[in-house]
């Protein structure tokens, strides 16, 4: 790239590959730059879920957004990104669980969500290898999944973006600039027009103060059991687990890979730094998996893992300009969702930085509302 | 203990010896693709030691064994290639 980028994204996760492929669709030249390798960060330890979700209406306002994008998108994805749509399934283990099955399906219904709901019998023929008893579940249909990595790579890659985004791993950024480019780690100044920070986990490091905390996440990767679960399944105890916002916890979430694979699922941690394994931790993990699939303990798991989440105090993104310049921005915080949410983060950052009419209201998920937590250094 | 174990490879009885492990026996079997990779590529013993899964089998049903580890037992049916 010869002249100066228009603007230079810092993070080749999935969200930063998402915003260069909007900005780079609109006509402008696209600086990518990441510490390590495409997507080798956070979104190598995500499961790749496209979700709708809606612990709040901004979180459901984002996420079927962005699923749409991502069905719009996925007739151009290659089979490295192995898009599947092959549905959620919540499980209720009780009747108070239950219960949230209908509340969910009336809520999805009522906005063109399509489920099913599904009695203890119909979740026994959908997924034989529960454990038996389960009391129902919401079958959500037109979620899906992907491999985070390979997706990330494509939208740097493709065709239409190619000409127009370069992307740089292996170069740290030391800092972002007020006048919107960035100082690397070897003292070298880049230029651009719009400085974004997009190192999701990472992202205070570049803008001390960023209410963004790390949270870790265990994953586990089995050999390949073809036909033994069809859908994502998820226990609906995840909203429990997920909305603690202080105990380390887990819950059920098992995803079928076109390999036959299945990635196993969840666990967060606040004050957890360091990417070890946390053997008790990944222990209850898969207790709780084996507890909803008797049979799993029998099959042979090949790779555990753990990685970081970027989380924020309202469990939604920031999206938009930072308090500190208005040539900084921030695409950062989407915690566990960020696969499922980097199409809409890329769209609604570009309309912003282009002066668009939103595609989605943004108030939501802009900066601003956090307070002024995002200063940089001087 | 018996002297001679009996099992079946691929469906094809075999006698071996007690204490013969089921990647011996594959082999003696005559089968040299124990198992297919993610992309459809034949594989087959690398370590004889259960670090490179690259020996698995099904075993009486159960999929991905690893035959360098297991020694064969009566009436054990082994299949490849899967």
């Amino acid at each position: 790239m010869s002249a100066a980028p228009d603007i230079v994204i810092v993070g080749a996760g999935i969200v930063g590959a998402a915003c260069a492929r909007e900005c780079a669709r609109a006509g402008l030249r696209v600086l990518v730059l990441d510490r390590g390798p495409v997507g080798g960060g956070t979104t190598a330890a995500g499961m790749g879920h496209i979700v709708v979700m809606d612990d709040s209406p901004a979180q459901f306002a984002l996420t079927a957004f962005s699923r749409r994008l991502w069905q719009e998108l996925a007739p151009e994805l290659p089979a490295a990104v192995e898009y599947d749509p092959c549905g959620t399934l919540w499980v209720a283990a009780d009747e108070p669980e239950m219960a949230e099955v209908h509340r969910k399906a009336a809520f999805y219904r009522e906005r063109g969500v399509r489920v099913e709901v599904l009695e203890g019998d119909d979740v026994a023929a959908a997924e034989p290898a529960l454990r038996p008893g389960m009391a129902g579940g919401l079958r959500v249909v037109d979620d899906a999944v992907v491999y985070p990595p390979a997706a990330a790579q494509h939208l740097l890659e493709s065709q239409e973006n190619a000409r127009r985004i370069e992307v740089r791993p292996g170069v740290t950024v030391a800092a972002l600039n007020e006048d919107g480019g960035v100082t690397l780690a070897d003292g070298t100044r880049v230029s651009a027009g719009v400085a974004v920070n997009a190192a999701g986990p990472w992202s205070p490091l570049l803008a001390p103060g960023l209410p963004v905390r790390k949270r870790k996440g265990h994953l586990v990767i089995t050999d390949r059991h073809p036909g033994f679960v069809h859908h994502q399944i998820v226990e609906l105890g995840y909203l429990k687990s997920a909305h603690a916002v202080t105990a380390d916890s887990v819950a059920f979430n098992i995803q079928p890979r076109k390999t036959g694979q299945m990635l196993i699922g969840s666990s967060r941690q606040f004050g957890a730094e360091g990417t070890e394994i946390n053997a008790e931790i990944l222990d209850r993990m898969l207790r709780r998996a084996f507890e909803y699939l008797p049979g799993l303990g029998r099959l042979s798991a090949i790779r555990a893992w753990a990685g970081h989440r970027a989380a924020t105090p309202d469990k939604l993104p920031l999206i938009g300009p930072s308090l500190a310049s208005d040539r900084i921005w921030l695409a950062t915080g989407h915690e566990g969702l960020g696969i499922t949410t980097s199409l809409a983060t890329g769209r609604l950052l570009a309309d912003q930085v282009l002066g668009r009419a939103p595609a989605i209201p943004v108030e939501p998920y802009l900066p601003a509302r956090l307070g002024k937590g995002d200063t940089p250094h001087a | 203990m018996p002297e001679r174990i009996e099992l079946s490879v691929n469906g094809r009885a075999l006698s071996v010896p007690w204490g013969t492990t089921v990647a011996a026996a594959v082999a003696l079997a005559g089968e040299t693709r124990f198992r297919r990779s993610v992309h459809g590529d034949a594989r087959g013993p690398l370590c004889g030691m259960g670090i490179c899964f690259e020996c698995r089998v099904t075993i009486n049903g159960e999929p991905h064994a690893r035959s360098c580890l297991i020694l064969c037992a009566d009436g054990m049916e082994v299949r490849t290639d899967e």
